[in-house]
């Protein structure tokens, strides 16, 4: 079997796998191998989004990804986004909204999301139905994610108008 | 919102607030402790050979290839299992069912696309499926039954099942024949309620391990129902079970799926005693789709005699319902108890007659999915609804108004309805949508050749299982109780433990809403624990909308016995007699003292705790269990108002305004009361609109994986208007009814009425679920070549 070394970096951290197959996807090598779970595995045909990381400042499905495909990639999971046990300003809207129940596809939303905020200050609920279809969820029917998204933005682009005054 | 609460001196009922989750914030910090996350020293992987093929016999199984896979530990199969040839027994048994049998790996014949035929376990995931490609298995294929109409007529698949007919229900209460021929109109059409996937994003994962220390077995599993899963385990398996713990640690949705006994989980206990190691097994979503069980499947044929007014006098129902290749866990009781007997919704009739037939066919296994039962009632009632409507030529929402109940309480055929809002939730969800104006759109949209639908929903549904002294009179071999334990620590800090196991539902909040109001302490003095069988020592679990009727009722009085212990300390402490002593906002007072002697709740926990003074009788220490058993159960209801526009070039439906007035009487946190509305219409839409399970005639599940399984997505739900009616139901003392599964009972029947009176305009009386923009397309095609537009 041909083995690769691979190098990442993952939540800000350096990684060097030594013996990466070919075939390894890098959802399962973040999960099984490095114990990273900020991820999680919903589908075997790309459809879920729960497996949703970011990757060189895309959010991409890590599931399409092979691991040696990743080589000297940046990766930021859900994790990354708080800093230590400090959620961020999406992850409290998430929870000022009530954005999550089973908390499984949380991460892979949390992630799009981000990606979405940082293309769009103030999405509308369109745009950011659109950026999220590709993370499904089947507790929350999405109303509360989305309202979760308008806030957020709200917060963040009010935080920046601040700043911005203040300059 | 949330007081200051040091030394319990702002105490306030936290009943009815929307507190924010404690649970969430490990969530989101993608810290979920989902089972396929765990990871043992020296953990095997288990993969499942599965049958490709819906019947057919195995003629030889050869493992020689894959034993020789380097990496492989071994290999099970039927013959592995011999002599013990373990069954799964199915829980809920209504009246005589001829139940075939299940064993856990297929023995002689494999009778499903799914069947577990090997369990193969090696060092890594990759291994175990390189492994199981190299097993050859030789089949004889044999005819296959997929559809539940026609399964009688064809060859049997089991000897002990007659016709495939696992077993019968009727149900009667008046004289329908007799009102029949007294009716002005008869009306006789068939429904299809169709066959989903529950697909809860966690796919199913175990891990078994065994403790060679005291032989004693670990299983972690995403279970609703740890203390039941246990019990069938160690039943199945013959294992003592005070040597077996299940452990669910974040289970990713349930809804139902997650309630039945599997053959994997019994595979992995095996393995794990077999080859001394924690064995893991997790599905893929793909293989999901054949080996976690599905929800609904019926066929119904459904009679209504009516008057000219419009008035209902009664209904006949016969649903053929498909069981799958196997009876699951709960199956034979979700067409028959929990679905016959509602299918006359919140409506009067005099008469009523109901037959189920189950069936036994060549697919995956048939049980519980959110609603269970109620949503396929509720289709029935609200279609004939609309039906008899459309027949006369009147307003919907006027011949619902003529024929719901409004007195309480009220017995139709099996449902008791204890109390309810059924006329209330139908006006006050008709204002909110504006119904009139709709109408008036509708009629503009017309003259234009706009097609514009409004449908209503008004339902109802009895859940909160149940009295336990109830379930045996209808097959159900389990109890309804459910526990509460309430340790208050030295500190006067609180742990509290439920037998109930949420899922998403936010028990870690609800919960601790209610103890904290019961005990007068703040809300952050309360932990809640579940989903550990050594530590909850008896329970049921979280289903039929059930944890905060049951398991909250059971919260309650458990409080209440803290409550009563620690009254008669305070009273000995302030040398009282306990009847002159009260207990509020976290002190305890007495009328026989000058104010200024209250003594705190803490205090009172720190006395308890050293045992130095006690009042006579009084052991040290505080802590209390009580088993709530229900005396009742309880009808939440509804009224959805769906409004719906069709492109009549595309088949297209935009859903344009949909509102949700729900009554479940007491909500503890309206905000995850409402998140409940939401998931369970987006799982309605879905029904309704979307997810359909296809079987090719020989048998094979053509909605094999996502791709073809359309689960709905952001862009597929509308904001929905939801807001509650509150009708506390007496039969538990906190006035919970249950939230869970209304959505999903509610919006089906909403999303069809709204299209079929979209399209009433060709003539169109009924379409199928789900409603795709195909069949709708094809529908009005046909009917412009058979009619044309009226």
């Amino acid at each position: 079997m041909n083995t690769l070394p691979t190098q990442l970096n993952i939540n800000g951290k350096d990684v060097l796998l030594l013996d990466v197959e070919a075939r390894d996807l890098l959802a399962l090598t973040l999960r099984d191998d490095l114990d990273i779970t900020s991820l999680n595995i919903g589908c075997d045909t790309s459809q879920c989004g729960a497996c949703t990381v970011d990757i060189d400042g895309k959010a991409v499905k890590s599931c399409t990804v092979l691991t040696v495909q990743a080589h000297n990639s940046k990766i930021v999971t859900a994790a990354g986004l708080s800093n230590g046990s400090i959620l961020n300003s999406l992850q409290e809207a998430f929870q000022d909204n009530h954005a999550l129940q089973c908390g499984y596809c949380t991460p892979g939303m949390l992630i799009s999301a981000t990606a979405l905020l940082r293309e769009i200050d103030t999405p509308s609920e369109e745009q950011i139905r659109d950026a999220l279809k590709g993370n499904l969820c089947r507790c929350t029917g999405y109303q509360n994610i989305v309202k979760a998204v308008l806030d957020a933005a709200s917060k963040i682009s009010s935080k920046t108008e601040a700043k911005l005054h203040d300059e | 919102m949330m007081n200051d609460n040091r030394n319990g001196s702002s105490h306030r009922s936290y009943i009815g607030d929307s507190i924010l989750r404690t649970e969430d914030p490990h969530f989101l910090r993608g810290e979920g402790r989902y089972v396929d996350n765990i990871k043992l020293p020296s953990m095997a992987y288990s993969a499942v050979l599965r049958s490709p093929h819906a019947h057919a016999r195995i003629v030889s199984i050869d493992l020689k290839g894959a034993l020789e896979v380097p990496g492989v530990v071994g290999i099970l199969t039927a013959a592995s299992l011999e002599p013990d040839n373990f069954l799964i027994q199915p829980n809920w048994l209504v009246g005589d069912i001829n139940v075939p049998p299940h064993y856990l790996l297929a023995r002689e014949k494999v009778n499903y696309v799914g069947d577990a035929i090997a369990f193969i376990v090696a060092d890594t995931r990759a291994i175990a499926e390189d492994a199981k490609a190299a097993i050859h298995v030789e089949y004889e294929i044999l005819a296959a039954i997929t559809d539940e109409r026609t399964a009688m007529d064809k060859s049997e698949i089991y000897a002990n099942v007659d016709d495939n007919l696992a077993g019968t229900f009727n149900l009667n209460s008046g004289d329908y024949d007799a009102i029949k021929d007294d009716a002005d109109h008869i009306l006789n059409f068939t429904l299809k309620n169709n066959r989903l996937i529950p697909n809860p994003i966690e796919p199913r994962a175990l891990v078994a391990t065994v403790d060679s220390s005291n032989d004693k077995a670990t299983l972690y599993i995403p279970t609703q129902v740890p203390h039941l899963h246990k019990r069938w385990i160690a039943e199945t398996l013959n294992w003592p079970e005070n040597k077996l713990r299940l452990i669910s640690p974040d289970v990713g949705g349930g809804f139902g799926a997650k309630m039945h006994l599997y053959v994997e989980e019994l595979l992995v206990c095996i393995a794990a005693k077999k080859f001394r190691r924690p064995i893991k097994w997790t599905e893929t979503r793909s293989e999901s789709h054949v080996s976690t069980h599905h929800g609904r499947a019926h066929t119904q044929e459904i009679e209504v005699a009516f008057n000219n007014n419009g008035l209902l006098l009664g209904m006949s129902v016969h649903i053929y319902a498909n069981l799958g290749a196997y009876i699951s866990n709960m199956a034979t009781g979700i067409p028959t108890v929990n679905c016959l007997g509602f299918a006359s919704g919140t409506y009067n009739l005099t008469a009523f007659k109901g037959r189920v037939d189950l069936l036994l066919t060549n697919t995956v296994p048939v049980d519980a999915y959110r609603g269970a039962g109620r949503p396929e009632a509720a289709f029935i009632a609200e279609r004939v609804l609309d039906r008899v409507a459309r027949y006369l030529k009147l307003d919907p929402y006027d011949v619902r108004e003529l024929n719901v109940i409004r007195e309480f309480p009220k017995k139709v055929g099996l449902s008791e309805f204890d109390s309810g809002s059924f006329s209330a939730a139908l006006k006050t969800a008709a204002e909110k949508v504006d119904y009139k104006h709709w109408r008036d759109q509708q009629a503009k949209a017309r003259s234009d050749g706009r097609l514009l639908g409004i449908g209503i929903s008004n339902y109802t549904e009895v859940c909160g299982v149940g009295p336990s002294w109830l379930m045996p009179l209808v097959g159900f071999d389990r109890g309804g109780y459910e526990s509460a334990q309430i340790r208050v620590h030295p500190d006067g800090k609180v742990t509290f433990r439920t037998g109930s196991m949420p899922q998403g539902q936010g028990h870690a909040t609800s919960y601790a809403q209610i103890v904290a109001t019961e005990l007068c302490i703040p809300f952050e003095h309360v932990e809640v624990v579940y989903g550990d069988t050594d530590v909850v020592p008896i329970g049921i679990g979280t289903y039929n909308s059930r944890s905060m009727a049951v398991g909250g009722s059971a919260a309650f009085h458990c409080a209440q016995k803290i409550v009563s212990k620690t009254k008669s300390i305070a009273a000995l402490l302030m040398k009282s007699d306990v009847a002159n002593v009260t207990y509020a906002n976290g002190f305890f007072c007495s009328s026989e003292l000058e104010p200024g002697n209250e003594i705190s709740f803490v205090e009172v926990a720190r006395v308890a705790s050293r045992g130095h003074t006690l009042p006579p009788g009084e052991s040290p220490g505080l802590e209390e269990t009580y088993i709530y058993d229900p005396t009742g159960m309880s009808s939440p209801n509804g009224c959805h108002i769906a409004v719906v526009e069709i492109d009549p070039e595309t088949g297209v439906i935009d859903i344009l305004s949909y509102v949700a007035v729900d009554d479940a009487g007491t909500l503890i946190n309206p905000m995850l009361a409402e998140g409940q509305i939401h998931g369970g219409v987006a799982q309605g839409i879905g029904q309704a609109m979307l997810e359909e399970v296809v079987y090719s005639d020989d048998g094979q599940m053509l909605a094999s994986s996502l791709l073809e399984y359309a689960l709905p997505k952001a862009t597929n739900t509308p904001m929905i208007n939801s807001s509650f009616l509150s009708t506390p139901t007496s039969t538990n003392p906190i006035g919970a009814k249950g939230i869970g599964e209304a959505g999903s009972i509610g919006a089906p029947p909403a999303l069809v009425n709204a299209a079929c009176d979209a399209l009433s305009v060709f003539g169109i009386d009924h379409i199928d679920m789900p409603l795709t923009p195909p069949r709708i397309w094809h529908a009005i095609q046909e009917a412009k070549n058979i009619g044309g537009s009226k």
